[in-house]
């Protein structure tokens, strides 16, 4: 197996991946936005928020259509790419992955051609619930791939079995309720819906910058306002929860994310600031804040959390404890059939180590001719890079503040300054539409780089769950996805901005219609909305706050 | 009490291999006319709106059909771990064309009728075709090379190596007996397309799939035939030798394999699966004599039979293997060396029996309120929503 295998297997792995998931966190959140949407037009029966529905509903088919299409590459991957993993985790893993097709897929991909097409055919109930069902099917999806994801961070219920050569499930209940599993995928979710509140606040603020579609934009900031503020919130609470089990899960990533290189005295700081520096084994310029990583980590203020330095040293001693695994596994091999039962205890005792003593696999052919010196390099090989962690890690959580604070201050001008924007904040949403995006695929990288040098965590590591492929091949299939990955996300994007500059345009008349007879309802004699309270004044100058009405004040409107 | 002990490993495993077939003839049922409806389309329809009602029918059901296969993928990841480590590795170049093609096709009917410009759209009609005729293609030229065996040896660790280099493994697959099957396996699905189209169209496009469709419908039962022919007389088989351990461990280095009789011997070891390749036979000749008579629901549902008889029989053929090794046959893959843990087989199957019959439930009742013919009048005076 040599190096460049591994390390073009990844790339293509990590582009693949990341590229997907500039599809999938929309697909979360806008499937619910819309379907909140329809359930408003069901509930009322205004014509304004099915035309809502349609018209996020256009732009979530553009964007779902690009999910489904580049998860087809991350279904088969593994086996294309990671032979070896599959082989040896399959028995695990695989079970999530064919779940979610049954539980997931079918359900969102059946009923998402019924939501576009289904208008017509019909109920209004019967259509909102086929709303629900795909933003259901869409969400119970990221469930079952997280619980795979989850197992690869902590990989529970299951256990080596020397005569198939594998991982094999020990209890399908731990790999369900696996604490890692349940933290992601809440995380996740809550990330997606950040996402999407992200883009329909900021496509929405676009359009009250230009005056355009304001009943539709003002609908839409309200909901994106509300729904994204509590998703912000849960997005940072449920990220702490991930902090909390890997502070016992994955002690190592937790480590190098905060370019802790000594075991400190309970509690341990945060490290706000800092250039964290593998070669001195010291992270300079530190700005700390006292006790707060003990108590994100640990929730405690006795609990140590251990170092790089000293988490080096344990899995020195596991590597060597998985020599005596190996050596056991290969006395086994030998003697099928007629196996010495103290040998089956020493493998027994030691099997959970196994994976350590294949990290040295990298510098020598049996691991039980290994020297001294090659343990040590495979111990420091477990330390990820510490750098680009550290700080990928700090710019997601400083989004992650950041959406809450923006959610926030819409929400108090959606529901106590009616509906008023300033022009700076409305700048502002329309210039943050890609945060979300960087903040997950950042935290993407956190999860995964973080996680190296193991595809899963202290079972297999990377350098040996590849193919036997060439470089050919993967440079010609790396190559390939980079150029129509390329162009279909020139042609998505082309038709994305096509269809947001050309606004809502069914049921137009119908919607306008509607606004125009019940003006009176939607606007007081002064322009300002309709629940102004009695007696308040027209504001004099409209430079510096967008009034919500776009047409300058109305004239009074008989009613009907 | 261990649960999962209630139903014997063997009998698990060859459940699973059932269910595999299911999930395939069902991804070929399904997804197959969506298939075969994209390689007919710049066939069947010379304007823009008749190209529009061809894509109009398959619009509102191509992305759950295409579950179909994505659920295939992962189910064989979950029940036959070592099947997917190594065919899909060992098929490395094919599986890129085939997931390029299936990403341009979704692509493809949803941004095709999002511009109006005549050049956008012939540009995503091709790849329609060619997202609907490369699968089929390539899907075939796989059954042909698993037929034949495929050089690859598992090391002491299951470690999956591969002869050849990367284009000797693509030219490699490219061999006529694979080529053959690689045109049967096109030629049934446009049929397929074909009694599709004649059922939601009328008109000037169902008379020209119907005369495409029977003109394919023979093109596959000549071809079925010379397989089988070529598959008696020309290629060798594989056979288990020895006592043969159904449920042990999932080891395939375990189990000695030869290469001496060929694989129609099946067929007098167990007469009846002679049934498969018969239903094949009947259900492509009554489809093409449904295609030619204009009958609507009986064409779809003949061609639906050919395709069930079609790929039953390869796999009846072949079993108790499932993908056998040409380089070093003991490597090959069987029902009883390849399979998940004996838990994971039952978990899985009990989340199949929950799941499965609802997913036919309401697929089914989208289909039925999506009954009827797609028309040229509802095509042009919907199009804003539909494709």
């Amino acid at each position: 197996m040599e190096l460049d295998i591994v390390e073009l297997s990844r790339l293509q792995f990590a582009m693949t991946a990341m590229y997907h998931f500039l599809f999938v966190p929309l697909t979360l959140g806008l499937s619910i936005l819309v379907a909140i949407m329809e359930t408003v037009y069901v509930m009322t029966g205004r014509p304004i928020w099915r035309q809502m529905t349609k018209f996020w509903g256009t732009l979530f088919g553009i964007n779902f259509v690009l999910g489904v299409a580049t998860g087809i590459t991350m279904e088969f991957q593994f086996g294309m790419n990671w032979s070896y993993y599959s082989h040896y985790v399959g028995d695990i893993f695989g079970a999530p992955l064919a779940i979610e097709g049954l539980m997931a897929f079918f359900l969102e991909a059946t009923f998402v051609g019924l939501f576009f097409f289904g208008w017509d055919k019909l109920s209004k109930v019967g259509h909102l619930i086929t709303a629900w069902l795909v933003a259901i099917g869409s969400n119970f999806s990221a469930l079952w791939i997280l619980i795979a994801n989850g197992w690869m961070q902590n990989p529970v219920g299951a256990e080596f079995n020397p005569d198939t050569m594998r991982m094999e499930m020990t209890s399908f209940f731990d790999v369900l309720f696996n604490e890692v599993a349940q933290a992601k995928f809440v995380h996740t979710v809550s990330a997606g819906y950040v996402t999407a509140s992200v883009f329909v606040l900021g496509v929405s603020a676009w359009y009250l910058l230009k005056g355009r579609h304001v009943e539709l934009a003002r609908r839409s900031i309200t909901v994106a306002a509300s729904f994204g503020l509590a998703s912000a919130l849960s997005v940072v609470v449920l990220g702490d929860e991930s902090g909390y089990s890997a502070s016992h899960t994955q002690r190592m990533k937790l480590a190098a994310i905060e370019g802790m290189w000594e075991t400190h005295d309970a509690p341990a700081p945060f490290t706000a600031f800092g250039i964290p520096d593998v070669e001195a084994r010291e992270t300079h310029y530190a700005v700390e804040i006292p006790w707060v990583m003990g108590l994100i980590g640990t929730r405690s203020l006795n609990t140590e959390i251990p170092g790089i330095n000293d988490l080096v040293e344990e899995a020195r001693a596991r590597i060597e404890s998985g020599i005596t695994a190996y050596d056991a596994l290969m006395s086994i091999r030998e003697q099928r059939g007629a196996v010495d039962p103290a040998v089956r205890e020493t493998f027994e005792a030691h099997s959970g180590d196994l994976g350590f003593a294949f990290l040295l696999l990298r510098y020598v052919e049996d691991p039980r001719q290994a020297t001294p010196a090659q343990i040590d390099t495979a111990a420091e090989d477990t330390i990820p890079g510490v750098l680009p962690l550290f700080w990928a890690f700090r710019i997601m959580v400083g989004l992650g503040f950041t959406f809450i604070a923006v959610m926030a201050y819409f929400f108090w001008r959606s529901s106590f300054r009616r509906q008023q924007y300033p022009r700076w904040a409305l700048r502002l949403a329309v210039a943050i539409i890609p945060a979300p995006w960087i903040a997950a695929e950042l935290g993407w990288f956190v999860a995964e780089y973080g996680r190296q040098p193991w595809t899963v965590d202290g079972v297999l590591p990377t350098a040996l769950s590849v193919s036997h492929l060439s470089v050919a091949d993967l440079l010609l299939t790396i190559a390939g996805f980079m150029i129509f990955y390329s162009v279909l996300f020139v042609v998505e994007m082309g038709l994305m901005l096509k269809y947001i500059r050309k606004g809502p345009f069914q049921d137009v008349e119908e919607t306008e219609a509607w606004e125009a007879r019940h003006e009176h309802r939607l606007r007081t004699h002064d322009g300002r909305g309709p629940f102004a309270p009695a007696g308040a004044q027209a504001r004099s100058s409209q430079d510096d706050a967008f009034d919500g009405s776009g047409r300058g004040p109305a004239t009074d409107t008989p009613a009907e | 009490m261990i649960l999962f002990e209630l139903i014997d490993y063997d009998i698990l495993r060859v459940i699973w291999w059932l269910l595999m077939g299911v999930l395939l003839i069902g991804f070929a049922m399904t997804d197959g006319f969506d298939m075969g409806v994209g390689a007919l389309l710049p066939f069947v329809g010379r304007t823009d709106v008749e190209r529009r009602v061809v894509i109009n029918t398959v619009g509102p059901v191509w992305e759950g059909n295409q579950v179909w296969f994505i659920l295939g993928g992962g189910a064989i990841f979950a029940a036959w771990p070592p099947l997917y480590a190594v065919s899909f590795s060992g098929f490395y170049l094919a599986m890129f064309a085939i997931l390029a093609a299936l990403i341009l096709r979704p692509v493809a009917f949803k941004y095709r009728s999002k511009r109006e410009s005549a050049r956008w759209r012939s540009t995503w009609d091709w790849a329609l075709f060619i997202g609907g005729a490369v699968p089929a293609l390539i899907f075939g030229v796989a059954v042909g090379n698993v037929l034949q065996g495929v050089p690859f040896e598992l090391t002491p660790d299951l470690f999956s190596r591969y002869e050849g280099s990367y284009y000797g493994k693509f030219l490699g697959l490219l061999n006529p007996f694979a080529l053959l099957c690689g045109l049967v396996s096109l030629s049934m699905l446009i049929t397929h397309g074909a009694a599709w189209l004649g059922l939601k169209t009328e008109g000037e496009i169902a008379r020209r799939a119907r005369t495409i469709g029977s003109i394919s419908g023979l093109a596959t039962l000549a071809g079925y035939l010379l397989a089988g022919l070529w598959l008696a007389l020309g290629i060798e088989g594989y056979a288990l030798v020895g006592e043969v351990v159904t449920d042990g461990p999932s080891n395939p280095l375990y189990s000695e394999v030869s290469r001496t009789a060929t694989w129609l011997s099946a067929y007098a070891a167990r007469p009846w699966i002679a049934i498969a390749p018969l239903l094949g036979v009947t259900g492509m000749i009554l489809a093409v004599r449904a295609l030619r008579r204009g009958g609507e629901v009986s064409g779809l549902l003949w061609s639906k039979l050919g395709i069930l008889g079609a790929i039953s029989s390869v796999g009846l053929t072949m079993f108790p293997f499932i993908l056998p090794s040409s380089l070093d046959p003991r490597s090959s893959l069987t029902v009883w060396d390849s399979s998940s843990s004996h838990r994971t087989l039952f978990i899985m199957l009990v989340v199949t029996v929950i799941f499965l019959p609802l997913i036919l439930a309401y697929t089914s009742w989208v289909y039925s309120v999506l009954w009827g013919k797609v028309t040229e009048d509802e095509v042009t005076g919907n199009s804003d929503s539909l494709y």
